[in-house]
């Protein structure tokens, strides 16, 4: 890997950003009544996309928005600039990824799939709620508005087709609720705030959020690591894997996903319990196993929606062996229009051959000169691999992301010299279980846990 | 960035749900003496009106012109999960830095002689209850939500 392509500048990057920060600086103090301050802001975006096909309905939006006078279709021009500015980052990230990995890209464009189409009514509740929020700004918030989403959001997760919306809203109203009241707030997550409202506002067009399969795979599924997202009331894990077809095609690389929304006292081993039973691919990751797929439906950006009857369990192989052997060769889909954003990028790397420098400001590994921030925080509570074992390795999978205005790497497994053998750890080895002595502790805790609620509920329910 | 950690895991037996909503921090509490008995019990923001009663809705007996000691115990499982900064905020009450605990929140509010609140949170509490646990029924899906990308796991929980 040519790491010294990750600290070079990108050119243009920090344009695109003095933009994208300018309008978020906006939903701070809300549009309710815009400043004179505001409207450089605003402007300042419209400018940015105005050699795009958005520059008409965004310059009007800048327009009636700085005098007051928008409408839910011109924050929503807003939004959309800011997501597409944000996109034109994480292309430019992406092919410096790209660069320094050498590795190739499927040439597939990515096609908007074709869904079912969602009741439009929650979508227009959301939306309401979400133009709500950019009239009072992040000062404005206080729980009377903040409780606006609960019942929309109580709608929408019964409904699967509404769950990524419905799982956005909540964690971002959880956050804001507990933030509020706003005009008290010391610190506010600019970015970060203006990142989830702009994402809510476009999954409330009908059809932004499709991921429908396109393809179906057939071949060899090899596991690199388990990437754990959660908040409050959701959780997901996402295996990051090798397929290697079995008619002999390119090597691609894939991701499987299975979420869930749980009670917010689901914590640490309780997420892979909840998560387990619905797919047998993360027992696969604890066992250190690949699997055979048969017809496994896949979206163009390379995501498999799982399916146990296409899956069975494979030979054993390790993550370290996938990496380094099937990994240089694997191609990477192409990303979705609406994914495209910084955030989002988590592309599987190698890296070996290392020092670890281990500074008050966290670890970090220094390759051939380039110092690169290790995301030791990003790894699973319930799980093996801890800040020392990161700290001691001699090599690491992981997952490069860019944060904070800089690339950064998200440990999946490292492997250590031991008595003179390598011995790798994964941050998500629990995944499937674990006969490790914390491991079960922690298991019999969660399922303490969910048997107390089921119990407790039991005896309310009985009045 | 995550803005909210996690909650803290703690057990669940004696006070199996808590949160701040509806302008309370409000919860239910198990009955240290009966099994079968379940205690719904709240605590309003900035009055700190108390309310106490039984999962039959008969009024709890300790409650009577003072927090009992399901409230007491209702406040220091919210410091576990929430932190006591996150529920001083909430519930409005002003604790220096050294007092700012389970035991310093609640003097803090008794030492204001709250008034009895009306039961009729009681229902509530029990169908917020009820949404908490809907949680637990909603089927998994396997198609991707990116938007988790933003809510990475802290790995705080040990």
């Amino acid at each position: 890997m040519r790491a010294d392509l990750l600290t070079d500048a990108v050119e243009g990057l920090d344009e695109a950003l003095a933009a994208v920060d300018g309008f978020d600086e906006v939903l701070v103090g809300g549009l309710l009544r815009p400043q004179p301050g505001q409207a450089a802001g605003l402007a300042g975006l419209a400018d940015a996309v105005a050699g795009s096909p958005l520059a008409g309905r965004v310059a009007e939006a800048a327009e009636k928005t700085a005098a007051g006078a928008a409408d839910e279709d011109h924050y929503m021009a807003l939004a959309a600039a800011r997501t597409a500015l944000l996109g034109s980052v994480h292309d430019a990230l992406v092919a410096r990824i790209e660069e320094a990995v050498g590795r190739p890209r499927a040439e597939e464009p990515a096609v908007g799939a074709a869904g079912a189409e969602h009741p439009v009514n929650l979508l227009v509740a959301a939306r309401g709620w979400l133009c709500d929020l950019a009239r009072a700004g992040w000062q404005g918030i206080d729980h009377e508005l903040i409780g606006g989403a609960a019942p929309v959001v109580t709608a929408m997760l019964p409904e699967p087709g509404l769950r990524r919306l419905a799982t956005l809203l909540d964690g971002f109203a959880a956050e804001l609720a507990a933030s509020c009241p706003g005009a008290t707030l010391e610190r506010v997550p600019v970015r970060r705030w203006a990142d989830l409202w702009s994402r809510a506002m476009l999954l409330t067009l009908p059809g932004a959020d499709r991921a429908t399969a396109v393809g179906e795979a057939t071949g060899r599924l090899l596991p690199l690591g388990v990437d754990l997202h959660e908040h409050a009331t959701a959780v997901q894990a996402q295996v990051h894997a090798v397929f290697e077809p079995a008619d002999g095609g390119t090597p691609r690389l894939v991701r499987a996903s299975v979420s869930a929304p749980k009670p917010d006292t689901v914590v640490g081993a309780g997420l892979w319990q909840l998560l387990r039973p619905h797919m047998s691919l993360l027992t696969a990751v604890s066992e250190g196993r690949a699997m055979e797929l048969d017809a496994m439906p896949v979206t163009a950006e390379g995501d498999l929606i799982w399916d146990e009857a296409h899956a069975a369990q494979g030979e054993p192989a390790e993550p370290f062996t996938t990496a380094r052997v099937a990994l240089p060769t694997a191609a990477a889909a192409p990303v979705a229009p609406v994914d495209r954003h910084p955030a989002r990028i988590a592309v599987p790397v190698l890296l070996e051959g290392y020092a670890v420098e281990d500074e008050a400001e966290g670890v970090a590994f220094r390759i051939a000169g380039e110092r690169l921030a290790v995301d030791a925080g990003r790894v699973p509570a319930a799980g093996p691999l801890t800040a020392d074992a990161v700290a001691s390795s001699a090599a690491c999978v992981g997952l490069l992301r860019w944060d904070a205005g800089e690339f950064r790497l998200q440990p999946l497994a490292v492997e250590r010299t031991v008595r003179k053998r390598p011995v790798a750890v994964q941050a998500g080895a629990w995944a499937g279980g674990t006969a490790d002595k914390a491991g079960v502790r922690a298991e019999k805790a969660a399922t303490d846990a969910v048997n107390v609620l089921r119990e407790r509920a039991g005896r309310l329910l009985r009045k | 960035m995550r803005v909210v950690p996690s909650a803290r895991p703690r057990k669940l037996a004696k006070v199996p749900f808590v949160e701040l909503a509806d302008g309370r921090l409000q919860g239910v509490v198990s009955s240290g003496s009966d099994i079968g008995r379940v205690y719904v019990s709240s605590v309003e923001a900035g009055t700190y009106a108390f309310s106490c009663s039984t999962n039959n809705n008969r009024p709890c007996g300790g409650a009577r012109g003072a927090f009992c000691n399901h409230i007491r115990a209702l406040i220091g499982e919210a410091v576990l999960q929430y932190g006591a900064e996150r529920v001083a905020r909430y519930l409005k009450v002003d604790v220096a830095g050294e007092q700012a605990d389970a035991q310093g929140l609640t003097s803090a509010m008794t030492s204001t002689r709250p008034a009895q609140g009306d039961r009729s949170a009681a229902a509530q509490v029990f169908s917020r209850f009820l949404r908490h646990l809907a949680y637990l029924e909603f089927a998994p899906t396997t198609a991707p939500v990116p938007e988790m990308h933003w809510f990475p796991t802290t790995g705080a929980v040990a």
